[in-house]
């Protein structure tokens, strides 16, 4: 019994990174209606960036927003440039520059940072383990930091009018456009949004898993799971997934499947989620007119 | 199962034959050697990828030296990525194509798996692979393949006797990755524990594509268990090491040799977070300045200054391809100008306790027609918090 | 501009089945194709080394796999990310069969492109419900995850686990004087050659025109009375069939099956070869083939540090400035030359 409660604190701890991640997914979903395929990579390349600012002697707090802040620009910069040409193409087109911006960002990374693990700095005080040591501060510090994104994610589409702009031009290009909403702007804002909170998650995963170009490779999955099982289309829905399937994916390992297949259990939780309820558990049902 | 068995024992059993006729000369010109290799160059693995640029710059050295036997070598080394369909074809472009006289320290399980039962049934000599599996040292039915360091099996031999000479009534846990690497040290300790393995040993296994192993961790823990042997590569050997501090669990902790890299495990984990955890060495530690008056370690400074002068000192890949190219300089010079792929497979096969620059004292690399395991032995050594401690005398792998 | 062209609601451009390419020309281009495949049968077995025979079956049956793909997300419009499923299931199924059951590489070929159809008419159910994005998502994850499926410890006795299995070429019947790699090349030329013809058939027949009906208006397709569920499923089984194939010749090929040489990259691999060769195209697969054989090797030798940015630039370059692949050069070269006089 005292095992079961174990897993699962260590379950809702390795949730918290799924959560950050599938916040980000939403963000882009919300905002442009596609799934970026490179987002885990643009995260661990801000991660790198925060890494050496770091390193360079920057307060940990400056480098962090100052990340942020660079990540806004290179999610702005590659709208208008690589996604702003391909607004009317295919939906295999836009994947496919995806999966081309994975092939460069996760190469690239490999090759200017090389692909041995670094450490990453955590603010939060790791001295006193919490839960006998089943979750550190930092885990508890993150899970804080993602709650409180979550949060202001929450109140920029609730409460202002951007983001009641943004939410309007994804949902609608053409009725937006008439209604004086700068949709193009609004894209380009949608994904420098998503490359910081992008940027937020990976500095809040580095310090856990240890930071190289390959870290959210298998998060990724993960936290595709999460964004689904909580409704794509939801913020709170999405971190409260990949809660979810942190516990599913660490109790599973433990009790049901063994810890061999434990990636199938998160492709299992998108096959299940997608034809069985896609709209996820707290998604709206939105019927697509012709 | 039974029918692929006895399908490779059969197909072995032709290879092993002695050959009637002639023997084979490949790649040997009256100035030339050509020897053949491929490395991860690019890709996650890439990091292995000093290794054969520290081949390269030994034989360079070599031919600066006159050469072996009257010929410079000619070494060719090109990219597998860490695939091993690209591995097949690299080999293939190494032997078809280019027509070298041997394949040398090929890296990576996965890759050299994929190419073994080529290299044999072309019989090219397929020397001193850069991969600690233990089946590399299967003479009798991969006869042209033989690895080098000590196998990731003897390895997990000398943790578990040494343990039980420690502990007798020990309760083990075992972390292991799973593929071939972690599964060799699962075999290396059921070779010494026999039939208390399994009243004695818990297992737990990761996926590389696992963002953490704290599950896993906090499974073994449950168990009770006060001897844990983590088989694990760099990033979630450093995982692990945080993770059993951050829980308070104090067991006896043996960590495998592929992961006591300062630079990519100890520092990332914490240093110390890591004191007293277990491992063992059988080459010298290129960074401690015990080794400063070492005749042999002067020499390869010297020799890094010379033809490396970019490369980082504290990369012991370079120390790795040091001794290894040492080796393999010593068969060619045994095969007194005879390069012929069964002389070179003869004289691999006749190695006696030949003193390596860079091993540690004590650890010589041995071979014989059926010893295809080149270095059986390796020492204790222990985190201090700052440094690997060698402790103990050097010990044996068990003879199974 | 492009006439004869179908560019609604792919973006990408697709040559259509239109009426010029049922003129006269046709039995010229038969002869033409005839000859074609005569030259490839014969000039690489004469002169390429074996090493070089070996990489162009590499890119035969590459070509076969990404035709395969092509099916399914160039003229049915749905997107696979994950057809090095496909292609691993169709390895691991020859290798079984040919190392457990001592069946001949040619019986087991059929067979596993079968079983690799039955697999993907099970993927393809799911995939129904899963609009565009969707199906990707779930492809890309299936591809991520199949080595850890491949290694799985209960079906261990048949993979080898990550050991993987070891299987043997064929030698070639005796009396034709040729060796195995020839031999080798010569098959796997006459499949894709066969398979290619079948592609280029059924996408001219009634079924393929369904099939791209549904990939650009799919609810008109619905509303004319076409069964779209039955069409989408089909395609998919087709598209796992072939890629399959192509998996079970690489097994024997490359001679050995492991879970690590089917990793996510294969995938994308597979689907850099589509765009680069040219979507909904059917010769476009054969540029692909070559490209992902050859232009790794290449890439290496421009930067040993970095060959996979190169492969992302080229990917997205080829996005932007030729959408329609290789398979589009002669048309845009034909449509540079025709706009001349006017201009």
């Amino acid at each position: 019994m005292q095992g079961l409660a174990h897993q699962l604190i260590a379950g809702i701890a390795t949730g918290g990174i799924y959560a950050s991640v599938a916040l980000a997914l939403v963000m882009i979903y919300q905002s442009t209606h596609h799934l970026n395929f490179a987002q885990g990579e643009m995260a661990t390349f801000s991660t790198y960036i925060a890494l050496t600012l770091i390193q360079a002697g920057l307060p940990y707090w400056v480098a962090f927003l100052a990340t942020l802040v660079i990540s806004f620009g290179i999610g702005v910069f590659i709208e208008r440039i690589m996604l702003r040409p391909m607004q009317n193409a295919s939906v295999l087109a836009n994947v496919g520059v995806f999966i081309g911006l994975l092939l460069v960002f996760r190469n690239a990374m490999g090759w200017i940072f090389d692909y041995t693990i670094k450490a990453f700095p955590t603010p939060f005080d790791t001295g006193t383990p919490l839960f006998g040591g089943l979750v550190s501060g930092h885990e508890l510090g993150s899970t804080a930091v993602t709650l409180v994104v979550l949060g202001l994610v929450y109140v920029f589409f609730r409460f202002t009018k951007l983001g009641l702009g943004m939410r309007a031009a994804a949902f609608n290009a053409s009725s937006s456009r008439l209604v004086g909403i700068r949709v193009g702007w609004m894209l380009a804002l949608g994904w420098g949004l998503a490359a910081a909170i992008g940027a937020i998650a990976g500095i809040m995963i580095a310090p856990v898993v240890f930071l190289e170009p390959n870290m959210m490779l298998g998060i990724l999955l993960y936290a595709f799971a999460g964004a689904l099982l909580g409704g794509i289309d939801n913020p709170g829905g999405a971190v409260l997934g990949g809660f979810l399937v942190g516990i599913i994916e660490n109790l599973g390992g433990a009790y049901l499947v063994g810890t061999e297949l434990k990636l199938t259990l998160a492709l299992g939780i998108i096959i299940c989620v997608l034809l069985v309820r896609p709209t996820g558990l707290f998604g709206r049902v939105v019927q697509s007119r012709v | 199962m039974m029918q692929r068995r006895t399908l490779l024992a059969a197909s072995a059993a032709m290879l092993a034959a002695p050959r009637i006729g002639a023997a084979v000369t490949v790649g040997v010109t009256a100035t030339e050697l050509k020897i053949g290799n491929f490395m991860p160059y690019s890709g996650p693995a890439s990091a292995y990828g000093v290794i054969g640029r520290g081949d390269a710059a030994y034989f360079k050295m070599i031919n600066d030296q006159g050469g072996v036997g009257g010929r410079q070598i000619n070494f060719i080394t090109y990219d597998d990525g860490y695939s091993p369909p690209r591995a097949v074809e690299q080999t293939r472009r190494l032997v078809e194509q280019d027509r070298v006289a041997l394949l040398f320290h090929t890296l990576g399980t996965p890759s050299n798996s994929a190419i073994v039962r080529y290299v044999n049934q072309r019989r090219v000599p397929h020397l001193f692979l850069a991969t600690g599996a233990d089946k590399w040292g299967n003479y009798q039915d991969t006869p042209w393949t033989i690895g080098w360091q000590p196998s990731y099996r003897t390895e997990a031999q000398i943790y578990a006797k040494w343990m039980l000479e420690q502990k007798p009534n020990a309760k083990v846990a075992l972390l292991y990755q799973n593929d071939d690497f972690g599964k060799d040290y699962v075999t290396g300790v059921k070779d010494v524990l026999g039939a208390r393995f399994d009243q004695m040993v818990t297992t737990a296994s990761y996926e590389v594509t696992d963002p953490t192993i704290d599950s896993q961790v906090v499974s073994l823990r449950g168990t009770g268990a006060d001897v844990l042997v983590t088989a694990a590569t760099p990033k979630f050997a450093a995982q692990t090491i945080r993770k059993v501090h951050d829980i308070g669990w104090q067991p006896m902790h043996f960590l495998s040799n592929v992961s006591i890299s300062i630079a990519a495990v100890m520092r990332p984990a914490g240093p110390e977070r890591g004191v007293g955890i277990i491992t063992s060495a059988y080459q010298k530690d290129i960074t401690d300045p015990v080794w400063n008056d070492d005749r042999h370690m002067q020499a390869w400074r010297e020799f890094m200054r010379k033809y490396l002068p970019e490369a980082d000192m504290s990369d012991s890949g370079y120390a790795t391809a040091y001794n290894v190219s040492f080796t393999l300089m010593q068969v060619l010079r045994q095969c007194e100008g005879d390069f012929s792929r069964e002389n070179i497979m003869r004289q691999v096969a006749n190695i006696h306790d030949l003193e390596v620059p860079l091993l540690l004292p004590g650890i010589k690399v041995s071979t014989s027609p059926t010893n295809f395991h080149p270095i059986r032995q390796m020492q204790l050594q222990k985190w201090s918090g700052a440094h690997w401690e060698r402790f103990g005398d050097v010990i044996q792998g068990a003879d199974v | 501009m492009d006439a004869g062209r179908d560019r609604i609601g792919t973006g990408i451009a697709l040559p259509a089945a239109g009426a010029a390419e049922r003129s006269a020309a046709r039995p010229l281009r038969l002869l033409g194709l005839l000859g074609l495949v005569a030259v490839a049968a014969v000039l690489p077995p004469l002169f390429a080394s074996s090493y070089q025979l070996f990489q162009l079956t590499l890119a035969l049956i590459f070509a076969i796999a990404i035709l395969g793909l092509n099916i399914v997300t160039g003229f049915n419009g749905q997107i696979s990310l994950g057809h090095g499923a496909f292609y691993a299931v169709g390895a691991y199924a020859t290798a079984i069969m040919m190392s457990h059951f001592d069946l001949p590489w040619w019986e087991t070929l059929p067979v596993s492109a079968l079983i690799c159809a039955a697999f993907g008419f099970g993927i393809g159910f799911p995939a129904l419900r899963l609009g565009g994005l969707y199906l990707a998502l779930t492809t890309f994850s299936l591809a991520v995850a199949v080595p850890q499926i491949l290694k799985y410890k209960g079906v261990e006795d048949w993979t080898g686990g990550v050991q993987g299995v070891f299987i043997s070429k064929p030698d070639a019947p005796e009396g034709l004087g040729l060796d195995a790699d020839q031999f080798l090349y010569l098959v796997v030329l006459a499949f894709a050659v066969a398979i290619f013809l079948l592609a280029h058939n059924l996408l001219h027949s009634r079924i393929g025109r369904a099939m791209r009906a549904i990939r650009d208006h799919s609810i008109a397709a619905e509303a004319m009375g076409m069964d779209i569920a039955r069409i989408k499923t089909r395609t998919f089984a087709l598209s796992a069939g072939i890629t399959g194939l192509a998996g079970a010749l690489s097994a024997i090929a490359i001679e050995f099956v492991a879970p690590d040489s089917f990793s996510v990259e294969l995938s994308i691999t597979l689907f850099v070869g589509l765009v680069v060769g040219g979507v909904g195209s059917i010769v476009g697969p054969l540029f692909g083939g070559v490209f992902a054989v050859f232009v790794p090797n290449l890439a290496e030798s421009i930067s040993r540090a970095a060959p996979g940015v190169i492969y992302g630039v080229i990917l997205i370059f080829f996005l932007y400035l030729l959408p329609q692949g290789f398979a589009g050069f002669p048309q845009r070269i034909r449509a540079l030359l025709r706009r001349r006089p006017e201009g």
